[in-house]
Parts: C-alpha cells; sequence; structure tokens
C-alpha cells in the first residue's frame, strides 16, 4: 500500500508561468500548514513552561519508572508484531504467489479481510474468545480436556502481539507477494534442475530475493504496531500496563498534561521516522537484476503431498483473524448475555434496537462518521491527485518537497498528530476543537501518505505523451488535464478516494483526544461503550463499521477490475 | 416489575398531561422557553441504559424537548467539560457525576449555576450543596460481588479485608479510580479507613482492571473474573435482576456511599430546558424508577426501596468529604496506578 517513493525520470519538465501555478501553491502551502502547525505545536509546548523554555518535561518524562515501563512495552510489543507479522505474511506470500496451493483467491480474499479489519475491533472480539475464564476458546478447552486452567489468556504482552499480528501480517504479505509476482522463475529452476529440493530452493534462492521486501515489510509491521492505540487500550491496560500511546491519552485525563503528552510524543515520533529512513534506504538498494525483468516466466511450485495441509494452515490462521473474530461479534450481536449459549432465550436483537434507535449517541456519530469520511476521501483524493500529478509531471520548481510532504505524515503516529493538532487548534485564531472540522484536518493529513501513494501510481500508468499532444494541439494545461488526463485516471482515483474512506470510518487514535461529545465518530462510540463492558452494541456497531468497509472494498474492487492489494493473479 | 413500570408511566403520562392542560403560569414560561430550546444536552456517568430509561421518560413528558445523552466515566466526563471550555466550546447544560470532588471544583471556578431544584429541600444534607450549586441525584454504595456459578455462598469474601488473601489470585477484577468516580470515592474511602497498604497488599493479588464501576460486576457475570473487588451495588443488582449468576456482598467493615452530584453548568446552551430537565429527575416519580428498575439509592425521603435490598440506614457507610475528595483526586490517581500498572 505504502510504496518507497522511488522518482522516475520520466517526461519532460514543462518550464513557464501559467495560471494553474496557484494552484499548486495552494496545496503545497495546505501540505506545510497541515504537517507544520501540530508538529511545531508538539515541539514547542515539549519545552516550553512558565518561566521560559525547558528541557524539564523531558527529565520527567524519561525518569519516571512508569513511562520507561511503557516505552519498553512499546519497544517489546513492535519488535515482536514486526516478527510474527513476517512469520506469518511471507511464508502466506510464498504459497499465494509461486506455488500450485489450493483456493488463492479465498486465501487472497480473506488476507484482504483481515486487512481491512479495525484492529481495536479484532481486539474485541478476542478479549471475548480469550479471555482466561469467560472466553469462549478457554471454556471449550476446560470442557474438552476437563482442564482448570487456561489455553490461553489474551490479557497479557503475549496475547497483545498475537492480535495485533494477525491483522498486521498483511502489511508484510503484500510487500512479498508484490515482489514475488515479479521475480523469474529462471534462478530457482536452474537450482531444482542442478538437485536442490523445493525447500531448498525456497529458502537459498527465492529468500535471499525477497529479503529486501520482508524487512521492509517487518518495518511497516513495526511502524503499525508503534503506533496503535484501541488495540493496547483494550488489552494492555486490563493486564495493569501501558503502551506509548495509551500513556500519551491518559496524559489528557484531567487535570491535562499536554507538556507531557508533546514530551512523550517525540521518542515515537523519532522512532516512526527513524525506521522509516532505513526502509526506504531498503527499498532504494533493491537491485537485484532478476527482479522486475518482463521477459522471465513464472512456474506455479508444485507442492504435491503438502497442498492440503498448507491450506488448512492458512485457513486456521486466518480464522484466527476473521472466522472467529467476526463470529463471535455475531454471536455478542444476537445475544442478551454474551457468555452464555446462544439459544432461544438467549437470543435477541435487542442490542440492535437499542444501539440505532434507543442510545441518542449513535445515530450522530453514524452521521459525523458518513459525513467526515466522505468529506476527507473527497478532498484527500483530490488533493493527492494534484499533488501527485504535479509531482509526476514535473510543473513546479521543488516538485520533490511536495512529494516529500505529501509522505511525511506517515511518521506522525494518530496519537501525536492529535496531540499537535489539539495544541494548535484549541487556541486562536484558529479554535477547531470541537467541530468536525478538527477531525477533518486531522484525517486528511493522517490519509495523506496513502492517497499519495495510490494517486502517484496512478498517473505513473498515465503517459505524458496523451498530454503533450494535446498541448501541441493547443489546449491549456488545465484542459488537457480535465479532458485527456481525468478520464485516464478515474479509476485510479475512485480507488483513492476509497482507501481515504476505509482510513477515515476506523480511526480511533487520532479521534479519541480530539472527539467532544457533539462530534463523536463511530470508533469513539464503541470505545465509549467498551468501558461500560457493553459488549452486544458494541458488536452491533462493530459488524455495522465491517459491513461498511466491505461494501467499500467492493465497489473499489468493481472499478479497479482486482482486488486493491495490487498484487495479480 | 413490569407493572411498576407501567404504573410509573402511566403517572408521568397523567403529570405530561396536567403540566400541559393547567399549568402554573410561572412554569409555563419556563415550559415555552424551554420549548424553543428544543434540547438539553446530559453529561453523565449514569450507566447507559438507566441513563438513556431516565431521558426516554423526559422526552415521554415534555415531547417537545430532546435529550442529548453523553454517558463516559465520571473523569473524562470532567475532561472533555474543561477541554471544551479551554476552548471556549459551550456544549453541556446539565452535568452529572460520581465524584462529588468535581462540583466542589467546579463551584470554584464558578462554571455553575445557582440553582435549587424543586422538591430538595426535603432531601438529607448529605445530598445537598449548603450554597445551594449541586444535589445528589442518586447514590450508590461500593460492594464485592461474585459469580454464584464459581464461587459459593459460604466461600465468598465478606469483608473488604478477606479479598487480600492469597487464595484470590488471578482471580479479582479492579474498576480505575482515574475513570469513575465511584471508585476514586471508593479508594479514598478505604484509603482513609485501611491506609494505602491496603491497596499495595490487593495489587499483589494481580487484579484485572476495567474502567467504568458498572464493568466489573458485567465481568464477574460473564464469568471473566470470580471476584468484583468494587463496583457500584445497583450494576450487579440490575445483573442479578436480569438473572445473571451474581451475588452482592455488604462487607460488614462498611460500605463506602457515593452521593453523584448533578449541577446546571453557568454557561448552559440550552437553560430553561435544564431547569426543567433537572427539576424532573428529582420528581418522586423518577427518583422511584431509579429505585425501582435501577437498584439506585436516592435522596427522596417518601421513595419506597425493592424489599430484596438493604435500606441504607442497615448499612455501615463509609463517606468521604467532597473537598478532601477534590484535594486529593490526583494523589488517589497516582497512588492506584503505582500499585496496579495502568
Amino acid at each position: 500500500m505504502i510504496r518507497g517513493h522511488v522518482a522516475e525520470r520520466s517526461g519532460p519538465r514543462i518550464p513557464g508561468l501559467d495560471r494553474s501555478v496557484p494552484v499548486w501553491v495552494a496545496a503545497a502551502l495546505t501540505l506545510v500548514v497541515l504537517m507544520a502547525l501540530p508538529l511545531g505545536w508538539i515541539g514547542w509546548v515539549s519545552v516550553s513552561s512558565e518561566d521560559g523554555p525547558t528541557l524539564a518535561h523531558y527529565a520527567t518524562v524519561f525518569r519516571d519508572p512508569q513511562l520507561q515501563k511503557a516505552l519498553w512495552n512499546t519497544v517489546v510489543m513492535a519488535f515482536w508484531v514486526g516478527l510474527a507479522s513476517v512469520a506469518i505474511g511471507a511464508p502466506l506470500a510464498w504459497l499465494t504467489a509461486r506455488t500450485d496451493l489450493p483456493g488463492k483467491t479465498l486465501i487472497r480474499g480473506l488476507i484482504m479481510a483481515s486487512f481491512v479489519t479495525p484492529p481495536f475491533l479484532g481486539a474485541f472480539a478476542w478479549v471475548m474468545l480469550a479471555g482466561p475464564n469467560a472466553g469462549l476458546l478457554n471454556r471449550l478447552y476446560r470442557d474438552l480436556s476437563g482442564a482448570d486452567g487456561a489455553l490461553v489468556n489474551i490479557f497479557t504482552m503475549p496475547g497483545l502481539i498475537f492480535v495485533v499480528a494477525i491483522y498486521t501480517f498483511p502489511y508484510v504479505y503484500i510487500m512479498v507477494a508484490n515482489t514475488l509476482a515479479l521475480i523469474a522463475s529462471d534462478l530457482e529452476e536452474a537450482a531444482a534442475i542442478l538437485g536442490a529440493g523445493r525447500l531448498r530452493v525456497a529458502a537459498t534462492v527465492t529468500l535471499p530475493m525477497v529479503a529486501p521486501a520482508i524487512l521492509s515489510g517487518f518495518i511497516l509491521a513495526v511502524l503499525q504496531a508503534l503506533a496503535l492505540f484501541g488495540s493496547p487500550a483494550i488489552l494492555a491496560l486490563p493486564a495493569g500496563f501501558h503502551t506509548i500511546t495509551t500513556q500519551i491519552w491518559s496524559f489528557f485525563h484531567y487535570p491535562p498534561k499536554v507538556e507531557m503528552a508533546a514530551a512523550f510524543s517525540i521518542p515515537l515520533l523519532l522512532a516512526t521516522a527513524l525506521l522509516l529512513q532505513v526502509q526506504k534506504r531498503l527499498l532504494g538498494r533493491r537491485g537485484y537484476a532478476s527482479i522486475g525483468g518482463k521477459g522471465g516466466r513464472r512456474r506455479a511450485i508444485p507442492l504435491g503431498f503438502w497442498r492440503y495441509p498448507a491450506l488448512g494452515g492458512c485457513l486456521a490462521l486466518l480464522a484466527c483473524a476473521i472466522f472467529l473474530p467476526y463470529g463471535v461479534l455475531a454471536k455478542a450481536a444476537l445475544s442478551r448475555a454474551w457468555a452464555q449459549p446462544l439459544t432461544w432465550d438467549n437470543l435477541t436483537l435487542a442490542n440492535f434496537t437499542f444501539t440505532f434507535f434507543e442510545y441518542s449517541a449513535t445515530q450522530s456519530a453514524v452521521l459525523n462518521t458518513l459525513e467526515l469520511g466522505v468529506m476527507t476521501a473527497t478532498v484527500g483524493a483530490g488533493l493527492a491527485a494534484l499533488l501527485a500529478y504535479v509531482t509526476n509531471r514535473r510543473l513546479i520548481v521543488g516538485h520533490q518537497i511536495l512529494a516529500f510532504l505529501a509522505l511525511a505524515p506517515i511518521v506522525i503516529p494518530g496519537v501525536v498528530l492529535a496531540v499537535g493538532l489539539f495544541i494548535a487548534y484549541t487556541r486562536p485564531p484558529l479554535l477547531l476543537y470541537g467541530t468536525l472540522w478538527i477531525l477533518f484536518v486531522a484525517y486528511v493529513t493522517k490519509e495523506m501518505p496513502v492517497g499519495y501513494s495510490q494517486a502517484d501510481a496512478t498517473f505513473k500508468g498515465v503517459h505524458p505523451e496523451l498530454e503533450e499532444a494535446g498541448r501541441i494541439l493547443g489546449a491549456g494545461r488545465l484542459r488537457v488535464l480535465g479532458e485527456i488526463t481525468a478520464p485516464l485516471a478515474r479509476s485510479g482515483i475512485i480507488a483513492t478516494w476509497c482507501f481515504i474512506f476505509i482510513g477515515v470510518i476506523r480511526e480511533l487514535s487520532a479521534s479519541i483526544i480530539l472527539f467532544t461529545p457533539a462530534t463523536k465518530v463511530i470508533s469513539v462510540v464503541i470505545f465509549d461503550l467498551k468501558e461500560e463492558g457493553q459488549f452486544g452494541p458494541i458488536a452491533v456497531l462493530g459488524l455495522f463499521m465491517l459491513a461498511m468497509t466491505f461494501a467499500t472494498v467492493v465497489l473499489m474492487q468493481r472499478v479497479l477490475g482486482r482486488d486493491f492489494m495490487g498484487a495479480k493473479e | 416489575m413490569a407493572q411498576r413500570w407501567r404504573l410509573a408511566m402511566t403517572v408521568l403520562g397523567v403529570l405530561a398531561f396536567l403540566s400541559g392542560a393547567a399549568p402554573a403560569p410561572a412554569q409555563d414560561v419556563r415550559l415555552e422557553a424551554a420549548k424553543k430550546e428544543g434540547k438539553v444536552v446530559w453529561y453523565t456517568s449514569l450507566v447507559l441504559p438507566s441513563a438513556e430509561k431516565v431521558a426516554k421518560l423526559f422526552e415521554a413528558a415534555y415531547p417537545a424537548i430532546k435529550v442529548e445523552v453523553h454517558r463516559t466515566g465520571s473523569q473524562r466526563i470532567l475532561q472533555k467539560l474543561m477541554q471544551e471550555l479551554q476552548a471556549n466550546i459551550k456544549n453541556a447544560d446539565v452535568v452529572h457525576t460520581s465524584d462529588a470532588g468535581h462540583f466542589v471544583l467546579l463551584k470554584e471556578k464558578k462554571l455553575l449555576m445557582h440553582y435549587t431544584p424543586a422538591g430538595v429541600d426535603k432531601f438529607p444534607a448529605s445530598f445537598k450543596d449548603r450554597d445551594g450549586y449541586y444535589y445528589g441525584l442518586r447514590a450508590t454504595v461500593n460492594v464485592i460481588a461474585y459469580n454464584t456459578k464459581i464461587v459459593s455462598a459460604a466461600e465468598a469474601p465478606k469483608s473488604w479485608k478477606e479479598l487480600l488473601d492469597a487464595k484470590w489470585k488471578g482471580k479479582l477484577v479492579t474498576a480505575h479510580p482515574g475513570y469513575s468516580g465511584v471508585i476514586a470515592t471508593h479508594v479514598l474511602a478505604l484509603a482513609n479507613h485501611y491506609g494505602w497498604d491496603y491497596f499495595k497488599q490487593l495489587a499483589q493479588n494481580r487484579a484485572m482492571i476495567v474502567q467504568s464501576a458498572a464493568d466489573p460486576s458485567a465481568v464477574v457475570a460473564s464469568g471473566e473474573r470470580p471476584v468484583a473487588v468494587n463496583g457500584g451495588d445497583y450494576s450487579a443488582y440490575q445483573l442479578k435482576k436480569k438473572g445473571s449468576p451474581i451475588e452482592i456482598v455488604y462487607p460488614k467493615d462498611g460500605v463506602p456511599l457515593v452521593v453523584s452530584p448533578t449541577a446546571i453548568t453557568v454557561f448552559a446552551p440550552h437553560p430553561n430546558a435544564a431547569k426543567l430537565f433537572t427539576d424532573f429527575t428529582f420528581t418522586k416519580d423518577v427518583q422511584q424508577v431509579m429505585a425501582d428498575s435501577e437498584g439506585l439509592y436516592t435522596g427522596h425521603p417518601e421513595v419506597k426501596y425493592p424489599a430484596d435490598k438493604p435500606k441504607l440506614g442497615e448499612l455501615k457507610l463509609l463517606q468521604v468529604d467532597p473537598e478532601e475528595l477534590e484535594k486529593r483526586n490526583e494523589e488517589i490517581k497516582k497512588r492506584f496506578v503505582e500499585f496496579f500498572g495502568a
């Protein structure tokens, strides 16, 4: 989904001024403001006090043993999530891209479902599945084995890592699968002819070629884990430990310690920036001649006896990510008491009526979410398309800076962005806190890297020759854009829209700090309900959110004519 | 139960009819103004289904006025309220939390309207602010709850001290004073009674940590943990009434009493609707509904409690001073996190 931005030298630079320049300038300024304002405020507040500049907040943050623990927990969690994601994602990618595994379409569909599942919903479902005592899997285990203890306890660090990893591995999967799809089979076949077994070929020939993709996927997974708020809030807090994001959130409890939140945001910001830099290096150095060669053939490697065991393994894994969690959510949505068996007595639609018709916060949250989703997706896709067009056609001096700015928000975790926006927009001249606008600004900023990468790929596929032809025939740039480029880029832009929309409707980590009671969104309502242990309504809203997401995915697939994770069959 | 409920609805319907048909002149002015305002925004920590029930009763009595319920934990209500004010947002009309300390703070900051709801003059002193800014809308006591399928009545802990026994290791659930005013009050009451050492020892038993004071009972009812070491008795009572396998223990060494105040904000965007709503929540009928179906205690002297609940007078109540609660709020949260980890 997020591509390393490797600038290609294609298309001539068209010099000179024309009427479109103010448009590009405005777009650039917008980006600068989106980024600079929150980050600038975080930096400033983290070093300011009533008596002038100070490093006291940093000193407090790094001396407090509670906060040190939170830092360490975050490192441990993110590292293991990265490893687990590789352990799941890479083999799955190999199986679906290079072998004759049966049911590949199904497997890819399920991986996509896990990709779009909001991790906090997954965490929530796993509370019902693997709570040590009431969790359904543990109860089943006790019933079957007669044992006293629990098979798994989800309220632990390993539990948290597991739940995060089953929704994060698709990042590794996509990276590796897309790379594998580009590698010709020649080398593998040569090795096979020389007598190497299938596993040996995979380990000694294929693996080194995809190693950069694996590492880069590992880093993406680590970044995802670092930035998560919902899953740790649901699983780590009951277990009695914090991560950086939950700790930053708790700094906002009354009386708020915004300067501490700002100071504690900086390590997270730096870690993210550093990791992305490493990832960029990795992708930039990818110089294997065998990758990207168009001439090579790709042959499916026969799994032989292992075909069905491998399929079984894949399905078991995806059961953890999809079937079991969705099943338990559906059950909770229909039950009076989620932990009791689903008998006629326990069956009810009351959760649905309560959620949608009796709880007055729901309807406005649904409307807010839809409104924000449509607004952000429309403005965000428009802005992303504009920027991608400018950078691809190199229309202005400094277009590289624009590309950098558009991708830069990826270094800002949602919670950190929210801290910055909170500080920036709770004071004049722009009092946006308390309105939907502050959420809108947060979402546009947060989704810009995703939107830009998508739009960038789209414009790379639209050749400049056609535009030049139009220009030669006398059309202005805006007219060329409207009549030639736009129609060609249409489906790519719609996909960008859908990506952003999906990102917005599930957003929690920025919303949880920026909402006010009048501007709640669905994810925040779910979080409120969680505080009270209202499993039924949470399940109803969760399923509703999933349904909206899948409707968008289906729309996108219709438009693109393929599934949106990128690799072709 | 259902019959009582229907009775309450009928009474309310009649009241609504009367207030429409033969209103007192003074009230008429206020009602007209409230109708123009169209809604009242209620920040409340009352457990969600109960809050929605009260809101629906009001909307039935005053069909032209909607109640916007924003339910979350006491501490988060204060947090949002103060954050909103910092950004000059005036959204809340009526604020109701279970942390009496909040109201001391809000009063000091001159954020509360001086308003005495109709009928509260008969309420006991512990339900009233002596300066007339806030009044106790309801009360609950903090109790121990246990799952009857897992723990027998004989084994069940009878006192706060018994929870320290190592046999409960890994079997307890607690709510968090950083979210819940009920729990903040509870922690202060027990810390005053037994010292902080009590919580230090309790933390050795590795309790599962949840947020709202309503959640420990839900966790116990689901069987996730057999024993809740705190939580308002009303949520456990409601679950028990619905047939969940849960039983309540009123510890003999004393039960912390939590009186949850309500007040109108000084900046209320819908002041007339807010007054109407506040008066309404203090009427005998609504207070009776809270006692009946919701299992709460109230300050209303004429309210009759369900026969299966102890009377407040039968319990040894541990009370805390709202001003002390306000002053020590930070300390309570800090200590809890220090002992329990999050």
